[in-house]
């Protein structure tokens, strides 16, 4: 440790069903050296200050997704982003925007569930295979083609961003589409119609007002933005192609 | 109390437990599956793996291969059917999670590409870059909504089993969000939730790896196997403990000390070659790497940063463009992290408790000896690690035994009718008063010990004394330390008081399943008077004792007292105990061993 003990006013935004109407901001004085995150100062305070502070946290890698919050209204992951950066004048902290609270910096993410459970996240095969066949093949190239989309952890840090979201929670945000998109664009996989379906909704691409926010934040490098562009055009095409292709050639 | 009737219950959703709960969908779609979880299951903590995971795919590598390293690698305590077994199965899982889509690596011609691990022979390791663990949960997660009969509880707090006429018949399980209490009635119960190195201080887990369902299993009877074999991971951040993963050496990384020199070539893993030989040097074992950075701590030829003793991870020599395709999370983590760009200046690390290797004792069919439980993955022992894993079968773990259990639980949830509710519920009831008595207390009074402190001298004892290397005296200053915490459990301080969400109330009943889980370990340790794989004594016990110690220890939970250990054989069926050795040494001893079985 350092031999001398900065201390860093943090400003955490509590908000407990049981006993606050309204959530209100408390600060506390944390000691900190200078490889401190942001989330080991909220351990600091839940250890040693307030045991009743509550936040998601596990990992502290940067790869579990559960410990996204506001950073001085910046979406971010709480393990990578570091208290030095805010000393002296302090920072505050708060739960994910654009999700109700359920307490503390704890949101509410039924919302996102939903929204990845009903996009058929899964491969749909375009020709099943049977193990005994092994793998199937796929070049370098058709796996870096979605390799990126399949990088999200679900951290929720672009819905966060997304103003979009932020006015109409139907809309099906950035980090589902990549996850969509993901699937889609997968050699191995036969299920974009069915999935299409989802895009071409009224809630689908079409409400992204580009932004680009949602990339900025992503802490994987996802870039959820280009997932929702290219599907926008995706649907397009398959919009003109109803009225071209003959009913049920469409692929 | 709410009462959910399930056929199969499966507590954990990381990789093993979605493993199960697929495999029990598959084999019986028409048994209602209760797959529970204290996180949603993508934060759990497989998430974190990096490497990759075994599966024989070359043509010049084999089954025996794979045997033989997992064998020798645990130093022979292993499970000899059960390892025949596992590595027939490997690939064919790994197989699996290609057609449900994991972004495996690939060769240029489009098959699966494998990267070289510690202590293995021939390159078996599939990997996603060095993300493997991550893809690998995401895919499972994806995939287990398919599955209509598969009933997730997301957030959901397991408090312990409910067990009747001598089987398991339940869970009692907290809604985090509404500190409600539910039964989930289940005719089978699979436990799937994973290691418990956070009883350590400097660890590479996730703040969940707590042992809770070792925890829950031993307080009901079931042995703790081969608790005293903790893994330390040689190359770990300094301070927090994060993971560099043994991938980095698989490309082709260098462990340095002070002098820029290659130390492990004085450790019996020589000879030092500028190409990266398999099961030598840099690719040796981890329990020996990790005793290695002791030894040279010891001869004062580390280097000393603020957060201890660290060596240098070189990384350099495979430039920028390689590191970015190969090991993008790790160039990350050093830069993010420690300010480090491993393309111009090595990384400091030093080991840190990484993996238990024990755990609820299972047979070869995931089996535990309380009817009707099963368990999978890192808190089990189905016997496949011995003294020391070999580095990247714990992924592979996690398919292949997750799918038996998953299909051992359904045919056996066929074969139980239900039980009593009532009665279920009277259990369920006392479960329930036990854990809310960590707030509200018996006596009124308000608790004196807080959380944070009792779970820090408890990780830091297990440091001093079930470190990389023990001493007798040492093992009992820890024994004796944790008996002393669990007395102060008992007056643990829960300040919330709270329904919603009430996580100090959470990590106090975690607490308990720690403070359990690290005093099986420190008392297996102390009786095991011999050195093996992981468990290394300076203090008169320093050979393997194959005499004495050819055994399994397991671990009898006793309440109050200090667990019971006794010991049970270890199943050999074509690998007799022999020199383990890597590098030349382990060359040569191979090849005696290959004479002798052709005489």
């Amino acid at each position: 440790m350092s031999e001398i003990e900065k201390i860093i006013p943090i400003e955490v935004l509590r908000y407990r069903p049981e006993q606050d109407t309204e959530p209100v901001l408390q600060t506390f004085q944390v000691p900190f050296t200078d490889d401190m995150s942001v989330l080991q100062g909220l351990q600091y305070i839940k250890d040693y200050l307030d045991g009743s502070l509550s936040f998601r946290w596990s990992c502290r890698m940067a790869i579990c997704g559960s410990c996204g919050m506001m950073v001085n209204g910046i979406p971010s992951l709480s393990c990578k982003t570091f208290l030095r950066d805010y000393y002296p004048v302090g920072l505050r902290i708060e739960a994910l925007a654009h999700f109700p609270i359920e307490r503390d910096l704890v949101i509410v993410m039924d919302d996102f569930i939903e929204k990845l459970e009903s996009i058929k996240p899964y491969i749909i095969p375009k020709k099943p295979r049977t193990l005994i066949e092994g793998e199937y093949l796929q070049t370098p190239t058709e796996r870096d083609a979605y390799e990126q989309f399949s990088s999200c952890i679900n951290c929720m840090l672009c819905y966060a961003a997304c103003p979009q979201y932020g006015l109409n929670s139907k809309f099906i945000g950035p980090g589902i589409m990549a996850l969509l998109h993901r699937y889609n664009i997968d050699s191995r996989d036969g299920g974009k119609a069915q999935r299409m379906e989802m895009v071409n909704a009224e809630d689908g691409v079409f409400d992204c007002t580009a932004v680009g926010y949602c990339s900025k934040v992503c802490p994987k490098h996802v870039d959820p933005g280009n997932a929702v562009n290219l599907n926008k055009m995706e649907s397009a095409k398959d919009y003109f192609l109803r009225f071209v292709m003959p009913k049920g050639t469409g692929k | 109390m709410e009462v959910f009737e399930a056929d199969i219950a499966i507590i954990g959703a990381g990789g093993a437990g979605l493993r199960a709960a697929i495999a029990a969908a598959e084999t019986n779609p028409e048994l209602k599956i209760a797959l529970i979880s204290k996180v949603y299951p993508m934060r759990s903590h497989t998430v974190a793996a990096e490497g990759g995971s075994a599966g024989v795919v070359q043509t010049h590598d084999s089954l025996d291969h794979h045997f033989n390293d997992t064998v020798g690698g645990g130093d022979w305590i292993c499970e000899q059917d059960v390892v025949e077994y596992f590595v027939a199965q490997c690939t064919e899982e790994m197989v699996q999670l290609e057609h449900w889509g994991c972004p495996w690596s690939r060769k240029p011609d489009g098959h699966i590409n494998v990267r070289a691990f510690g202590g293995m022979k021939i390159e078996r390791t599939w990997f996603a870059a060095d993300k493997t663990g991550f893809h690998m949960l995401h895919t499972l997660f994806q995939t287990s909504i398919k599955y209509p009969s598969i009933q997730r509880f997301d957030e959901f707090f397991c408090v312990d089993l409910v067990v009747e006429d001598g089987r398991v018949q339940g869970v009692v399980v907290i809604e985090t969000a509404t500190g409600q209490f539910t039964l989930i009635k289940a005719k089978s119960v699979i436990i799937a939730t994973g290691g418990a190195g956070r009883v350590f201080r400097e660890n590479t887990n996730g703040g969940i790896v707590t042992g809770d369902g070792m925890a829950m299993a031993y307080r009901h009877g079931v042995p703790l196997r081969d608790m005293e074999f903790v893994q330390y991971h040689p190359t770990c951040m300094p301070g927090t403990g994060l993971l560099f993963t043994e991938a980095c050496r698989g490309e082709g990384g260098l462990l340095l000390n002070k002098d820029g020199y290659r130390y492990l070539q004085d450790y019996g893993l020589g000879p030092a070659e500028d190409k990266p030989r398999n099961k030598a040097m840099e690719l040796g074992p981890r329990d020996r790497l990790s005793q290695a950075f002791w030894y040279e701590q010891q001869k004062g030829r580390t280097i000393e940063e603020p957060h201890g003793s660290v060596v240098h991870l070189d990384l350099r020599h495979l430039g920028e463009a390689y590191l970015r395709e190969r090991l993008p999370q790790i160039y990350e983590l050093a830069e993010e992290f420690l300010g480090v760009d491993p393309a111009v200046t090595p990384i400091p690390v030093r080991p840190a408790v990484h993996y238990t290797m024990g755990g609820i004792l299972v047979d070869g069919k995931c089996a535990s000896p309380l009817s009707g439980l099963y368990a999978a993955g890192e808190c089990s022992s189905v016997g496949i690690h011995g003294a020391n894993r070999l580095g990247s079968n714990s992924l592979a773990e996690l398919c292949v035994f997750g799918k038996v259990a998953g299909i051992e639980a359904a045919k056996y949830a066929k074969s139980v009718a239900p039980g009593n509710t009532a009665s279920l519920l009277k259990q369920a009831a006392d479960s329930q008063k036990q854990a809310e008595q960590l707030v509200t207390r018996l006596d009124g009074k308000k608790g004196t010990e807080r959380i944070a402190t009792l779970r820090k001298e408890m990780a830091q004892t297990m440091e001093d004394g079930c470190g990389i290397y023990r001493l007798g005296d040492s093992m009992q200053a820890t024994c004796d330390k944790i008996n002393e915490l669990k007395q102060r459990f008992k007056n643990v301080n829960v300040e919330d008081k709270s329904s919603v969400w009430n996580t100090d109330w959470l990590l106090a009943i975690e607490l308990g399943y720690q403070l359990d889980v690290a005093q099986a370990m420190a008392y297996s340790a102390i009786n095991r008077k011999e050195s093996r794989g992981a468990h290394q004594r300076l203090d008169g016990f320093e050979a393997r004792d194959d005499v004495n110690f050819l055994k399994h220890s397991q671990a009898h939970y006793a309440g109050e007292g200090a667990p019971r250990i006794d010991y049970g054989a270890v199943k050999i069926t074509k690998s007799q105990p022999g020199t383990r050795a890597y590098g030349a040494a382990g060359e040569k001893a191979e090849q005696e061993r290959e004479q002798a079985a052709h005489v």
